[in-house]
């Protein structure tokens, strides 16, 4: 695959097939196809057959596009190219391929639009359908927003039902006999008589046959590989350490890179000695950057050390500079002046109102960091006029662009290469530390640059989840649940990370109130608003965004309405909801959880439903209250996704949502003192760890025709079905996260 | 300085400060061996030293005493360790970038105990932070690897 990095961009036009089967949207402009960006040049024997399918002398290559932390793309992406164009996932290698506009996703403007999942009227699909035309249109290659699946379940089937369809047509023409002869398998057009011809040596044959044509998807019955346990490609390098992430890039010459820059974001630098740096052994350079300095060494552990030699004198934090203030500014835009939406409004909640609550009850969560295991980290390298950069990125569009725009080097210039991630959880959706990289290499021409950041750096430079403050309240009435009324506000995250994209975010933030405005209950007066708290700390995506907070402040207010009703919780949810496949998620938990049924004393359940990400989701957590605390001892999950691609990777996603999700409830904040993250590392901000992981029992609902992503979903639900099972267990009520600080947990 | 990696020794002039965790990684280029936190708080660097999981990150070059062992010096696709074999089969891994430590601590349990209780398996992998959330599978793997071993 080193050609692939080499290939120019004009104007080779493949996948036409593609188009045909995949993209007939009805607007001119946009239906024409791009460009694939895996073009012309090739060497001889080398076919592109779509954006997606590479077949050359040295075998199969699958261009998977959207980027691996850990959910599993790469591999259910070459699994849908596989299975149709018949080769078996150990047969082909898999490869990023450049960043394109090819490589665009329809699915992630769609997840922002003011539609909830469950609507699919006529104003929702034209809206749906218009987020996808803008997004083919600022080319938006992004993972995120659990859409991976959505977006390439059709169109790569599609990539690789047309690679086969033009390789069985060489093989006819070869043969000399007609196309419906033929079958495939195992990598081989195959004739009557058994003669096999391999795809890599009708490969040539094929490159010249690129006209349109309609392709026939198989029926899910054929499938071979979807909806069956597979191995994920990366299973054994990531069980053997040799698994390479963007930290374990090594080229000759390397220069290992650290930075240290204002904790306060957007404080700047008032002062510098980097003396005693400069001083220190193996110390090649030290680099001034924006809000602070890198130092160029002869290893990691060099340069972390030289950067923390440093002595800075920091500006202030252009933003409030403790905990405290960050939420009163947040609480103050519980005003009209600050509303952003009201998306939910359904009866008449003044009325219902009027002569008072039943339950009245404020909620708080906090700044969250994401905090992968493997810090930010990114190799930029100059030379001959041409600029590498290889990083594990969400965004590698954008994060070329900020290459080329730090560079000035054109298009082909800049050569970006998406490596495997060692998590994410949103953090990769920013490119911060990529701009850090090229700085460093531009000071280091001819040199590579390979940035690392210091978990501390990690720590206190995230863009983080923000904090947020929910007040509720509701009537009840004849054993039911009578009115909702749910007031939230956050800063918006979109307004804050489009900003830096370069985007305005026009219109209401659906982040402020996802999760909860768009809860398919029919609740006689109901009403969800959103308001916008001013921008502070800057915020970004961490996973399951909005909901994250939201599931938490809608499950928790329902549960106490329910509780005040004297109702069950199942039942009364089960009765107030509107929508069959949420009805059907809940009483599958349920059933595996035996609701209902007896646990004994000091033991408790708590339900909490979400739907998120176009995914209903319903989570049982079961505790005991022991004499050393709160101990989780079961969870339950159920989702409906419309189709299980991969069940083993399906479950360890959802047992790693609810992990998510659990974890940061009970121990993690960010806090703020003197405009800075007081929390530098792993023993002050605290996760789950194995002794604390409870059982977790999974099932996927596949009731319904549209495919979703599970990367976030099971996320929302966790810390509301947790907080709800402690008050079944102890009566305690606790409305603000992190629960440690309420509860003892064993 | 003289140091055992994976069965081949090696005379290195590093400093003898440096952790041997950057030794492993930025030296000799062994970079299974991971960085996630350098204060031993995540577990991502542990390696076994005379057969014992420690945190490499929080052992200095100068102070290693006895060979040391990587994740690449468990076993390789070709021929892995059986609690490799068993992280593969039970496809423990998400992001996979903790599995590495999680895998070493697994090994040096088994090696030392080889039916252990879950509460054995949870205290001994304590000490390795997974952020993907990959512990249920973490603890079959274990159960499985610990079968493999009896078995032969």
């Amino acid at each position: 695959m080193a050609g692939l990095g080499k290939i120019a961009r004009r104007g080779f036009l493949v996948g036409a097939a593609t188009v045909a089967g995949g993209f007939a949207i009805g607007i001119y402009s946009l239906r024409q196809p791009y460009v694939s960006p895996l073009a012309d040049d090739l060497p001889p024997g080398m076919a592109a057959l779509t954006p997606h399918v590479l077949i050359d002398r040295g075998g199969i290559t699958l261009i998977t596009p959207r980027a691996d932390m850990g959910q599993g793309a790469t591999s259910i992406q070459a699994a849908l190219i596989a299975e149709e164009l018949d080769v078996a996932l150990d047969a082909v290698r898999t490869d990023p391929g450049p960043p394109a506009p090819a490589y665009y996703n329809a699915r992630i403007v769609a997840e922002g639009l003011p539609f909830a999942a469950t609507d699919e009227g006529w104003m929702a699909e034209a809206a749906r359908e218009a987020g996808g035309w803008a997004s083919k249109l600022m080319a938006l290659q992004i993972t995120g927003g659990s859409s991976t699946v959505p977006d390439a379940y059709d169109r790569l089937r599609h990539a690789g039902a047309a690679a086969r369809a033009i390789l069985v047509t060489a093989a006819a023409r070869r043969l000399g006999v007609a196309e419906d002869t033929l079958t495939t398998g195992d990598g081989a057009v195959i004739a009557p008589d058994g003669t096999r011809l391999s795809y890599v040596e009708l490969a040539p044959a094929a490159g010249r046959l690129l006209e349109p044509r309609e392709v026939r998807l198989k029926d899910p019955a054929e499938w071979r590989l979807l909806g069956r346990p597979m191995r994920r490609i990366d299973i054994v390098a990531k069980s053997t350490g040799l698994q390479r992430y963007g930290i374990d890039q090594a080229l000759p010459g390397m220069l290992f890179a650290a930075v240290r820059t204002n904790p306060r974001r957007g404080g700047g630098v008032v002062a510098m000695d980097a003396s005693a740096a400069e001083a220190m052994k193996g110390v090649v350079r030290v680099v001034p950057l924006p809000g602070g300095a890198g130092v160029l060494a002869d290893s990691t552990w060099r340069a972390f050390e030289a950067v923390r030699a440093i002595r800075f004198d920091w500006g202030p934090a252009p933003y409030p500079a403790t905990t405290g203030a960050l939420f009163e500014s947040i609480a103050a835009a519980l005003d009209e002046d600050a509303r952003d939406s009201r998306l939910k409004d359904e009866g008449d909640i003044e009325a219902a109102l009027a002569d008072g609550a039943d339950v009245e009850a404020d909620y708080r969560v906090p700044f969250l960091a994401h905090a992968p295991l493997e810090p930010m980290t990114a190799l930029a390298w100059f030379r001959n006029g041409q600029l590498e950069v290889r990083a594990g990125t969400q965004i590698p569009g954008f994060a070329a662009k900020t290459a080329r725009r730090l560079s000035g080097l054109s298009r082909d210039g800049v050569l970006l290469r998406a490596l495997p991630m060692g998590g994410s959880f949103g953090r990769r959706l920013e490119d911060d530390f990529i701009d850090q990289a090229v700085r460093l290499a531009w000071a280091a021409e001819g040199r590579p640059v390979k940035l690392t950041w210091s978990r501390e750096e990690d720590m206190t430079h995230d863009f983080p989840r923000p904090a947020a403050i929910a007040r509720g309240r509701g009537r009840v009435a004849e054993g039911r649940v009578a009115a909702l009324d749910l007031s939230i506000a956050a800063p918006s995250v979109s307004e804050s990370q489009m900003g830096r994209l370069g985007f305005n975010a026009l219109g209401a933030d659906t982040a402020i109130v996802a999760g909860a405005w768009d809860q398919p209950f029919a609740i006689p007066a109901y009403r969800v608003t959103g308001y916008r708290a001013a921008e502070t700390v800057p915020v970004s995506s961490w996973r399951s965004v909005g909901a994250s907070a939201n599931g938490f402040f809608h499950e928790s207010l329902l549960d106490e309405l329910i509780h005040e009703a004297g109702a069950d919780p199942l039942a009364e949810r089960l009765r107030l909801c509107s929508h069959a496949p949420s009805a059907r998620v809940l009483e599958a938990v349920g059933e595996m959880s035996g609701w209902g049924g007896a646990l004994g004393p000091g033991r408790g359940r708590g339900l909490a439903f979400t739907l998120s990400f176009g995914v209903p989701c319903a989570e049982v957590v079961e505790v005991t209250a022991t004499d050393r605390g709160i101990r989780i001892d079961r969870v339950f999950v159920a989702a409906e996704v419309g189709r299980v691609l991969d069940p083993v990777n399906f479950e360890n996603q959802v047992q790693g949502g609810v992990v998510w999700g659990l974890s940061h409830a009970i121990w993690s904040e960010l806090t703020y003192a003197d405009g800075r993250p007081e929390q530098e590392n792993f023993d002050t901000y605290p996760a789950m760890r194995l002794p604390a992981c409870p059982e977790i029992v999974v099932r996927g609902l596949e009731t319904t025709d549209t495919i979703r992503g599970i990367g976030e979903p099971p996320v929302p639900p966790a810390a509301p079905a947790l907080a709800n099972a402690i008050f079944a267990a102890t009566g305690q009520r606790v409305r603000e996260l992190p629960l440690a600080k309420s509860v003892r947990f064993a | 300085m003289k140091l055992t990696v994976n069965g081949t020794e090696h005379d290195l002039d590093v400093d003898p400060e440096m952790p041997l965790l950057w030794v492993l990684r930025d030296i000799l280029g062994l970079t299974g061996t991971k960085y996630g936190c350098g204060i031993g708080q995540c577990g991502a660097c542990t390696v076994h030293l005379g057969g014992r999981a420690v945190q490499s990150c929080q052992v200095a070059a100068g102070d290693v005493d006895a060979p040391v062992t990587t994740i690449e010096g468990l076993g390789t696709p070709a021929a892995p360790h059986p609690v490799q074999a068993a992280w593969i089969e039970t496809q423990v891994a998400q992001c996979g970038y903790c599995q590495s430590g999680q895998i070493m601590a697994a090994a040096a349990l088994l090696a030392e105990v080889p039916a252990p209780s879950q509460n054995q398996i949870d205290d001994a992998l304590a000490g390795n932070l997974c952020r993907c959330g990959t512990y249920p599978r973490i603890r079959a793997a274990v159960r499985l690897a610990a079968d493999k071993l009896r078995e032969g």
